[in-house]
């Protein structure tokens, strides 16, 4: 099968052409926040439900409860069908997709043995899950 | 209020945002936070938390249309994030201490400057195909679909554009915004790319950029999924409704709208700002 894009003169034995990558590339994205927000609906559903008469105000900052501000405990606390941390997860799961993303342009070129492109996506990656995983700026 | 009549009232004006953003190409993130704290009263922190969270959602949606069609450029996208990342972590530490009153007038100044970028008439360059030096090290010159081929280009002045893009990082953690403006502005006036590239390239950044700084802003409590949640799924909703319609609304009159309103909130944010009232 000839593929029309002349791009493919990049394709290598890993048979991961440059083409190929955008097209996972995109499909990983679109999955990824169609399920985040599939996520965060039926949270926000759970959570209309169960205090939709409650009183709210935004206007004061108190900063989130640990519960929704770990991974860990979001993850554990949507598990356990609390309706705020499934929410977050969805959140979560969002902010994780472009970073999923880059780990994943990260394999493609180590397939495509691109050493300067798979040292430049490796300070990204690691400098997102720095501020993913410890919070710290 | 109660929870469920400020979840709806939320979800109106996000999927508002959503659809004036789409339609006129300037992404909705940079109203999401002026409606949320000028209209809702909302503190600025939980503001930039949920706007980021929307801004990842619509980045990625429309990304992964274009990307599939070939105009982004993945490698020039890849290496200009080394700035943008770096730039929203600083920003995200920065935004600790700098106060609310500063950032309103901060705000105020990138919503002036949106409202002048959005009246200016595009203007297309030609592509350049003379090589450079950074760009022939890093391969950025690529191809991209005008219709009947793909038409090569290549990409000038990188040192100048990687600078500006850390200068767009700072500004998305801070103000929780996309930054897509300047990206744009770096990719098409300064490297010199197609301006078709220039534009999805910028959105294939945007989640990113976003992400860096939303992943520190979760540990740090900025994003409550009450709020959050309408507002995402609002701008979303707003975003697809307006790529849907794009062919048959009235852009100019639209851009002309929307330049209004980021007015109206430019001078509203500088002077919460200078009287302290934000």
């Amino acid at each position: 099968m000839s593929d029309p894009n002349p791009r493919d003169k990049n394709a290598h034995a890993s048979g991961w052409s440059d083409h190929a990558v955008e097209q996972f590339i995109g499909r990983l994205l679109q999955v990824g926040v169609l399920f985040a927000a599939l996520v965060a609906l039926v949270g926000g559903l759970f959570v209309l439900v169960q205090h939709g008469g409650a009183p709210v105000s935004y206007t004061v900052f108190r900063g989130e409860p640990e519960l929704l501000r770990s991974i860990v405990s979001i993850v554990r606390g949507a598990f356990a069908l609390n309706s705020l941390a499934l929410v977050q997860l969805g959140l979560l799961l969002l902010i994780a997709t472009p970073i999923a993303r880059v780990a994943f342009t990260l394999g493609a070129f180590a397939l495509q043995r691109d050493r300067t492109y798979v040292i430049v996506t490796t300070i990204v990656l690691v400098l997102l899950l720095y501020g993913f995983i410890y919070g710290k700026a | 209020m109660t929870t469920l009549t400020f979840a709806l009232l939320i979800a109106g004006g996000s999927v508002t945002a959503g659809m004036l953003g789409a339609l006129t190409g300037l992404g909705g993130g940079i109203i999401v936070v002026p409606m949320l704290t000028l209209l809702f009263h909302v503190d600025l922190r939980y503001a930039i938390g949920a706007s980021l969270v929307s801004v990842i959602a619509t980045s990625s949606g429309a990304a992964a249309a274009y990307v599939r069609e070939g105009y982004t450029n993945v490698r020039v996208g890849i290496l200009l994030e080394v700035a943008t990342t770096v730039g929203a972590l600083v920003g995200a530490a920065l935004s600790g201490v700098i106060p609310t009153s500063a950032l309103a007038v901060l705000f105020g100044c990138v919503l002036l400057f949106t409202a002048v970028r959005s009246m200016q008439p595009r203007t297309e360059h030609d592509v350049l195909t003379t090589p450079d030096k950074w760009a022939a090290r890093l391969r950025l010159d690529s191809t991209y679909p005008t219709g009947e081929r793909m038409q090569p280009y290549s990409v000038q002045r990188v040192p100048a554009g990687f600078s500006l893009m850390f200068i767009a990082g700072i500004l998305s953690a801070l103000l929780g915004i996309g930054s897509g403006i300047i990206k744009v502005l770096a990719m098409d006036q300064m490297m010199r790319l197609p301006f078709k590239v220039s534009t999805t390239t910028s959105n294939f950044m945007i989640g990113v950029t976003a992400a860096a700084s939303a992943g520190v802003y979760l540990h740090r409590g900025y994003i409550d999924p009450v709020l959050s949640f309408p507002v995402m799924l609002g701008v979303l909703a707003g975003a697809l409704l307006g790529a849907r319609i794009l062919g048959r609304a009235n852009t100019k009159l639209l851009r002309q709208i929307f330049t209004v309103v980021v007015v109206v909130m430019a001078l509203e944010m500088l002077y919460k700002g200078f009287t302290g009232g934000l």
